[in-house]
C-alpha cells in the first residue's frame, strides 16, 4: 500500500512538475519584476543607505526598525497623510459626482451633439498631464490667470492659487477632477445603457417622480459600476505624486501639497536617504493594501 | 524605486546620445560635455563659439538643466556611470560631491595655471571650494546677500543712507513703522533660512559645533541673533508671510508694503526690469550693518554662488580643465555678467565696465570682501530647511525663541548622527 501510495504520489509530482515547467517563465517574470525588488526594498528599509554609501558601500548600517520609528514621529509623514486624505475624500467624491452629471447629461433623451461632448469630456483623460499641468498653471496665475480675471468681475480680490496654503490644495483637486471625470463618465453612460426602459416605465406607472426614478432605480442599477470607480479612483488618488510635482514644485507652498508620494521622492532623491524613503515607501504599501482589503469587504458583503 | 531606473536609462541614454554626436563630428575634435544649470545653461551656449575658435581640437557640448532638478540628476548620472565632463555645482552642494569622491582635486592644475589663483578672487567665496585643505572647485559666479531699500522713504523717516549697526538698522526701522499710514519696515519671508543665519554669522555663531558634528544653534551667539531676528516680527516690523504669500515683492516694494529686503544679486536686474523708469532713482542697495560699532562694517554675509568642477570619471579632464580656465578669464566674466547678470567672482571683472561704474551693484563688491562659507558638510541643504520650519513657531509666538532653537539643535543632531558615526569611526582608525 504503501510503495503504491507513492508511486500515486510520484505520477502527481510528474503532472505537478509539467504544471510548474509551464508556469515557470510566468511565475519568474513575477518573481524578478515584483517579489525580488520588493524584498530588496523592505531590506533597504531596514539600513541608513545614504548619500555617503554611494561613495563607499562600507558606509551602510543595518539600524533595524529605526528608519520606521523616525518617520513614525515626523510631522512631514502626518501632513502628507493629511494632504492625501484631503485629496482623497475631496477629488474622489467630486470626481464620481461630476462624472455622474455628466453621464446623466449624456444619457438624457434630450441631449443633442452627444458623440461630441462624449469625446470633449473624455480627452482630458488621454491628455499628458504635463501640459494639462502648463496650461492650469497659466489659468491659475494671479495676475494674468483667466480664473482670477473671472473673479475679478464679479468683485472678488485675485486669488494665489498655488501660492496660498489654503487655496494650492484645492487648485490642486480642481485640476484631478477636471483631468479625471472623463474616463468615469464613459464608464457611468454605459451602465445608463445596460438599465433596461422597461424599469423606468414600471416606475412612471407607479407614479415615480424624477427625483424618486432616478434614486430607486438608475442609482441602484449603477451601483456596480460606481463601486468599481471608487475603488479604481481611491487607488489613483491614494498614490497622486505628478500632479503637485508638476504644479507646485513638489508639495509647496509650506507642504500643504506634499503627498506620501513626494515624500518618499524627496526623502530617495532629494536628500538621498534611500533607506528612509524605502521605508516610506512601505507605509504607502501597507495603507493602499489596507484601503483595497477595505473596499473588496465591502463589495463583498453588498453582493452576499 | 521606477523613478531610479527610470533616471538611470535616462541617463544610459543621454551618454548613449552624446557617444553618436561625438562620433558625428568630422574632425575628430574632443568633445567636452558641460553641465549648465537653468539661465547659466542657456548663456553659455553664446560663450563657447569663442572657446572653439580658439581651441579647435575640442568641442564643448553644453546641456542645460533646470535647477529644481539639477541636484538630483548629477548625484543619479554620478551613480549611474555618466557624469558630465565638466558641471556647475551650487558651491553648498560641493562637501557632498567631493564626500562621495565624484570630483576631482584641483589643486595642481591651480598651481600650473596662468590665469587661475586663489589671491585673484574674493577670499570667502575660493574658501567654499576648500574641503579638507583641497580645492574641488573653481568659482564661476557669485551670490551673496545685502540690503535693498527705498531710499526715498529713509529719507522721509530722517536718514540719508543705509544704517552701518544692527542698533541703527532697529531704529531706522522703527522710525520707518511710526509714519502715519506706513505699512512694514522689512521683508523677511517666513520660508527662508537665509537672513536668520546671516545673523547668526555676524554674532560669530559656528552654527554647528564640534567640526559639523552637532548643531549649535541654542549657543549664546545664535541665540543673540534669533532674539533680535524673532523681536522684528513680535514689534510688527516685518508681516509675518512667507515669500509666496506677499504675491509680487516689486509691486510690493514699488508700493512701499516694505522699505527694505534683504536679497540677492539676481535683484539688480529685476529690479530694473520690473520696475518703471521714474522708480529707478527710489531704491538703492547697501552692504549688510554690523552688529555693533565696535566689530568691522560691512557686517559678515554668506559666501554662495556656483562653482566649475570636473567629475573623476571624466577621461577629458585636460580638456574640460581648459574650458574652466576660459570661463574664469577676466573679459568672459565680464561678458557673462552682461549676458546672464551674474555677479563675476573674479576681482578683476569688477574694475571693468559694466560693472565699474554701476552704483548698485557696488555695494555687491563692498560685501564680497566679507563673506563666509556656510558649513561645509554634504548634510547643510538639508540643515538650512529645517531653519526656518522650527523657527516658524517662535515667529508666530507660539513658542518661545529657546524652544524653537533645542528643536531646531535636536533635529540636527538627528540629521548629523551619521556623520558622527563616520568621524568617530575614521578616527578610531586612525588611532589603531
Amino acid at each position: 500500500m504503501a510503495a503504491r501510495g507513492r508511486r500515486e504520489g510520484r505520477g502527481l509530482s510528474d503532472e505537478a512538475r509539467a504544471a510548474w515547467l509551464l508556469l515557470a517563465p510566468g511565475l519568474a517574470a513575477v518573481a524578478i519584476l515584483f517579489l525580488v525588488p520588493i524584498a530588496a526594498a523592505f531590506l533597504l528599509s531596514l539600513t541608513d543607505f545614504d548619500i555617503y554609501a554611494l561613495g563607499d558601500a562600507r558606509n551602510v548600517r543595518f539600524i533595524g526598525l529605526r528608519n520606521y520609528a523616525t518617520l513614525l514621529a515626523d510631522p512631514l509623514l502626518w501632513k502628507a497623510l493629511r494632504n492625501t486624505a484631503v485629496f482623497l475624500f475631496l477629488g474622489g467624491p467630486l470626481t464620481l459626482g461630476v462624472a455622474l452629471a455628466a453621464a446623466l447629461l449624456l444619457h438624457s433623451p434630450l441631449a443633442r451633439a452627444k458623440g461630441f461632448f462624449r469625446t470633449v469630456y473624455f480627452a482630458p483623460y488621454v491628455t499628458t498631464l504635463v501640459a494639462v499641468a502648463v496650461v492650469f498653471r497659466y489659468l491659475y496665475h494671479p495676475r494674468f490667470g483667466l480664473i482670477d480675471r473671472g473673479l475679478a468681475l464679479l468683485g472678488i480680490a485675485p486669488i494665489d492659487w498655488l501660492g496660498d496654503p489654503r487655496w494650492a490644495m484645492p487648485a490642486i483637486v480642481l485640476l484631478a477632477v477636471w483631468k479625471n471625470f472623463g474616463y468615469a463618465t464613459i464608464l457611468l453612460v454605459a451602465g445608463l445603457q445596460a438599465i433596461p426602459e422597461s424599469l423606468y416605465e414600471a416606475a412612471r406607472i407607479d407614479g415615480a417622480g424624477a427625483w424618486q426614478t432616478f434614486r430607486r432605480v438608475t442609482l441602484p442599477m449603477l451601483a456596480p459600476t460606481l463601486v468599481f470607480l471608487g475603488v479604481i479612483t481611491t487607488i489613483g488618488y491614494f498614490q497622486f505624486f505628478a500632479e503637485p510635482y508638476v504644479m507646485t514644485d513638489g508639495g509647496k507652498p509650506l507642504n500643504a501639497t506634499l503627498s506620501v508620494g513626494l515624500l518618499m521622492y524627496k526623502s530617495g532623491f532629494r536628500w538621498w536617504n534611500m533607506g528612509y524613503a524605502a521605508a516610506v515607501a512601505f507605509v504607502l504599501f501597507t495603507l493602499v493594501l489596507a484601503m483595497t482589503a477595505v473596499q473588496l469587504l465591502l463589495a463583498r458583503r453588498r453582493d452576499a | 524605486m521606477a523613478r531610479l531606473a527610470r533616471a538611470l536609462a535616462a541617463a544610459a541614454a543621454s551618454a548613449a546620445l552624446a557617444g553618436a554626436c561625438s562620433r558625428g563630428a568630422r574632425d575628430g575634435a574632443q568633445p567636452v560635455r558641460f553641465w549648465g544649470l537653468g539661465r547659466e545653461g542657456e548663456v553659455v551656449r553664446e560663450l563657447v563659439p569663442e572657446f572653439e575658435r580658439r581651441n579647435p581640437g575640442i568641442r564643448v557640448t553644453v546641456q542645460q538643466i533646470p535647477w529644481t532638478a539639477a541636484h538630483e540628476k548629477l548625484l543619479t548620472a554620478f551613480v549611474g556611470g555618466a557624469p558630465p565632463d565638466l558641471a556647475q555645482l551650487g558651491n553648498t552642494w560641493i562637501p557632498e560631491f567631493a564626500a562621495i569622491g565624484a570630483l576631482v582635486p584641483l589643486d595642481e592644475r591651480i598651481a600650473a595655471s596662468r590665469t587661475i589663483a586663489p589671491e585673484r578672487y574674493f577670499e570667502g567665496i575660493w574658501q567654499t571650494n576648500v574641503i579638507d585643505a583641497r580645492v574641488y572647485g573653481i568659482p564661476w559666479y557669485v551670490d551673496t546677500r545685502v540690503l535693498f531699500y527705498r531710499a526715498d522713504i529713509l529719507r522721509q523717516a530722517g536718514y540719508a543712507q543705509a544704517p552701518r549697526t544692527w542698533a541703527e538698522w532697529r531704529e531706522t526701522m522703527e522710525k520707518i513703522r511710526s509714519r502715519p499710514g506706513a505699512a512694514y519696515s522689512i521683508l523677511l519671508p517666513t520660508n527662508e533660512w537665509e537672513q536668520l543665519t546671516i545673523l547668526g554669522l555676524q554674532r560669530d555663531s559656528p552654527l554647528l559645533s564640534g567640526g559639523g558634528r552637532h548643531g549649535d544653534f541654542s549657543g549664546a551667539a545664535f541665540r543673540e541673533a534669533a532674539d533680535w531676528y524673532v523681536g522684528l516680527y513680535r514689534d510688527r516690523l516685518a508681516p509675518v508671510v512667507s515669500y509666496t504669500q506677499v504675491g509680487n515683492p516689486y509691486q510690493e516694494f514699488a508700493r512701499g508694503y516694505f522699505a527694505m529686503w534683504i536679497t540677492g544679486p539676481w535683484n539688480l536686474g529685476e529690479f530694473r526690469r520690473r520696475l518703471s523708469p521714474e522708480q529707478q532713482d527710489l531704491w538703492m542697495t547697501a552692504p549688510l550693518p554690523a552688529p555693533d560699532a565696535s566689530s568691522a562694517w560691512p557686517g559678515v554675509s554668506f559666501a554662495g554662488g556656483s562653482s566649475l568642477a570636473i567629475f573623476r570619471a571624466s577621461p577629458r579632464a585636460e580638456a574640460a580643465w581648459r574650458f574652466a580656465e576660459y570661463l574664469a578669464e577676466p573679459e568672459v566674466q565680464s561678458k557673462f555678467y552682461a549676458l546672464a547678470g551674474d555677479l563675476p567672482a573674479r576681482r578683476e571683472a569688477w574694475d571693468a565696465p559694466p560693472l565699474a561704474g554701476d552704483a548698485k551693484a557696488a555695494a555687491f563688491r563692498t560685501q564680497l570682501t566679507r563673506v563666509e562659507p556656510l558649513p561645509r558638510v554634504p548634510e547643510w541643504e538639508q540643515i538650512a530647511q529645517k531653519i526656518p520650519e522650527d523657527l516658524e513657531a517662535a515667529i508666530r509666538g507660539r513658542q518661545n525663541v529657546a524652544a524653537s532653537l533645542a528643536a531646531l539643535d535636536a533635529d540636527v543632531d538627528r540629521i548629523l548622527e551619521k556623520r558622527r558615526w563616520l568621524l568617530a569611526r575614521a578616527e578610531a582608525k586612525r588611532g589603531r
